[in-house]
């Protein structure tokens, strides 16, 4: 674990927004496993890109842990193209992977992006495509140029051109503070707000088709839950009864939503239809808080927060109700549990000694592992491919974005630089 | 009953002797209705590859909130709730952390509050429960609201009746004040007793 602070890099993210809005990414561990590749920078043919394609990739890769990008300065040559490269040279870097490609642009508006992956030591390309797209398409391209490239190498699925939901907290002159729902890129550049509020918003969750999100808005005075469109911007109320409406959960098919209601005179979770507004009582709890459900990839069951026990603790039970069991026993407090994709693994928040950590736990075996260092860490949301585990936590005193590999080995903030984040929830994949 | 004691009151609510909280969460409440939310960006997401076009950069630019000041006319009779010597004008109960039970030092405002409330059964309140900084938001939202409604409870019991009640909770959204140390922890752990329109 020494080496993980040896590597720091600082990159700052170029941004079309505000100056306030600028991300810093900080890696502050890396895996020593990571795979080295080189990545040249891309040919331009002599004309500025308005994007730096060849970099959002290294930073892509970098940012996933699983790859060592190479320095700029060892590459031993700048080719664009196979005739360019002498494949004997590169194999003296110890990359197997090589990728090389070409911009071009006859007006300025329409862009040609082309690029080739080889594997250096057989000398043969792996994947290659050609793309043309606007200016304002080149950066989600990037980015699906790096998902490609790691789905080659590493046969997994890649999440670079998935998104992130967050909220951001705004401090005006007065001490009064503004709330903003924001979506960015899977690297916290290019943040879109799609709702403000002076009320505090909470716990954004995505439906399976990245489309429609629903978050807890306070506008009304008290905790209701919307759920809006992102294309349109359009949102509905789809719970303001009489108590709390908060923790939304979208099922796997995207057609009900788990929900905490309080309406009985005390947090239960419900799920709801959205089609036919139907209601379902799930827990039966009238002494106890049970509240944050999240639907098991199954669609069948639920984890949920409940101190029925006395404190709270992650339980499980059937999505159409009856008899929760306990999932946690390991510390006093855990809570805010997300499930893997492949439904094999839970996050959650786990508190010792008041301190508030990310592990995971192994749903099979029980065994625990606690990922984190900070101490006052929450909302942990698993990335769609299961590798790495997006949480808010603070630094100096303000909320920021982290993520952190699902062994622990990999920590990257993102960091704003003068507004707080928090409540992050990461997209599905785009289908 | 050893409440009644009337008092002149000139000014009201604003002269509560440093009770900004009040006055302040009046104002929040409010300025609630409605319009201060705005979607926007609604074709951010909209054209595929080129369509993520950035915001307009105006979300928080707007001015400070209008101050909204209330109750500085007077109920006959009612001077009490006005007057700040009255345990009445102790509105704000706290708690230990990650505990709903009321302190032995808050039972006397409580008693004072709960007969206050028996004896003007058409004046209301809204009980706003808060925690502090620490565990899930999710889970402290919950927490809040647990601790509003033992207030409701005790208040209940002493005289007061269900629909004299709001209650809501804004978890740990609302800090009273900022920081994170036992201090500031203290002073989140409340619950509010306000008065509907007063």
């Amino acid at each position: 674990m020494t080496k993980r602070w040896l590597t720091l890099i600082w990159l700052t993210l170029f941004l079309s927004w505000q100056a306030q809005a600028e991300l810093v990414i900080e890696i502050t561990g890396g895996s020593e496993s990571a795979l080295p590749i080189a990545i040249v920078p891309f040919g331009s043919e002599g004309f500025s890109a308005p994007e730096d394609i060849s970099k959002i990739i290294t930073n892509d890769l970098a940012r996933s842990g699983r790859f060592a990008p190479l320095a700029k300065q060892d590459l031993i040559s700048s080719p664009h193209q196979k005739s360019e490269i002498n494949f004997q040279d590169w194999r003296l870097l110890r990359s197997e992977g090589l990728l090389v490609g070409k911009i071009s642009s006859l007006d300025g508006e329409t862009y040609n992006v082309q690029f080739q992956l080889f594997d250096v030591y057989k000398g043969q390309q792996l994947a290659g495509k050609r793309y043309q797209v606007p200016a304002s398409g080149l950066r989600r391209l990037a980015h699906q140029i790096a998902d490609q490239v790691y789905q080659t190498l590493t046969g997994e699925v890649g999440v670079f051109s998935t998104r992130l939901a967050f909220v951001s907290v705004i401090r005006n002159a007065d001490g009064s503070k503004r709330f903003a729902l924001q979506v960015s890129d899977s690297d916290g550049a290019n943040p879109r707000t799609v709702l403000q509020s002076k009320q505090p918003i909470l716990s954004p969750s995505w439906a399976s088709d990245g489309e429609r999100l629903a978050y807890v808005s306070f506008e009304n005075g008290k905790a209701e839950v919307f759920v809006q469109e992102m294309r349109s911007g359009r949102r509905n109320s789809v719970a303001a009864f009489k108590g709390l409406n908060s923790a939304p959960a979208w099922s796997p098919d995207g057609k009900q939503l788990a929900l905490t209601l309080s309406k009985s005179g005390n947090p239960e979770i419900y799920t709801l239809e959205l089609a036919t507004g139907k209601l379902t009582r799930v827990t039966h709890n009238s002494q106890a808080i049970d509240t944050e459900a999240v639907w098991m990839p199954n669609g069948k069951e639920l984890l949920f927060t409940s101190d029925r026990g006395g404190r709270p603790q992650v339980y499980k039970i059937a999505a159409s109700g009856g008899r929760a069991k306990r999932m946690t026993y390991e510390g006093s407090y855990n809570t805010s549990a997300d499930v893997s994709p492949d439904g094999q693994m839970m996050t959650m928040v786990h508190s010792i000694n008041g301190k508030f950590y990310i592990a995971v736990q192994d749903l099979n075996t029980g065994a625990l592992l606690i990922l984190t260092e900070t101490g006052k860490d929450e909302s942990p949301s698993f990335a769609p491919n299961g590798r790495m585990i997006l949480y808010a936590t603070e630094q100096n005193g303000k909320g920021v974005l982290a993520a952190v590999s699902v062994d622990g080995q990999i920590q990257q903030r993102l960091g704003e630089s003068d507004r707080g984040v928090r409540e992050p929830a990461w997209s599905p994949i785009r289908k | 009953m050893k409440l009644i004691k009337l008092a002149v009151v000139t000014s009201i609510l604003i002269g509560l002797s440093g009770c900004s909280t009040l006055s302040g969460s009046k104002s929040d409440t409010d300025t609630m209705n409605g319009s201060d939310v705005v979607v926007e960006d609604r074709n951010a997401e909209s054209s595929g590859m080129g369509g993520d076009s950035t915001a307009s950069g105006s979300e928080f630019g707007e001015g400070a909130e209008t101050q909204v000041i209330v109750g500085e006319g007077q109920y006959e009779g009612e001077g009490m709730l006005d007057d700040p010597n009255s345990p009445l004008a102790n509105r704000i109960i706290y708690f230990e952390y990650d505990s709903s039970a009321v302190r032995a030092e808050d039972v006397a405002t409580l008693e004072a509050h709960a007969a206050y409330l028996g004896e003007h059964i058409n004046v209301t309140v809204r009980l706003v429960g808060h925690t502090d900084d620490r565990g899930a938001r999710e889970y402290n939202l919950a927490l809040g609201e647990r601790r509003a409604l033992a207030i409701r409870q005790i208040l209940m019991l002493q005289g007061a009746s269900v629909q004299q009640f709001e209650v809501t909770s804004f978890g740990e959204e609302r800090p009273a004040v900022d920081g994170i140390d036992e201090t500031a922890r203290q002073q989140n752990r409340r619950v509010e007793i306000n008065y509907i329109g007063r």
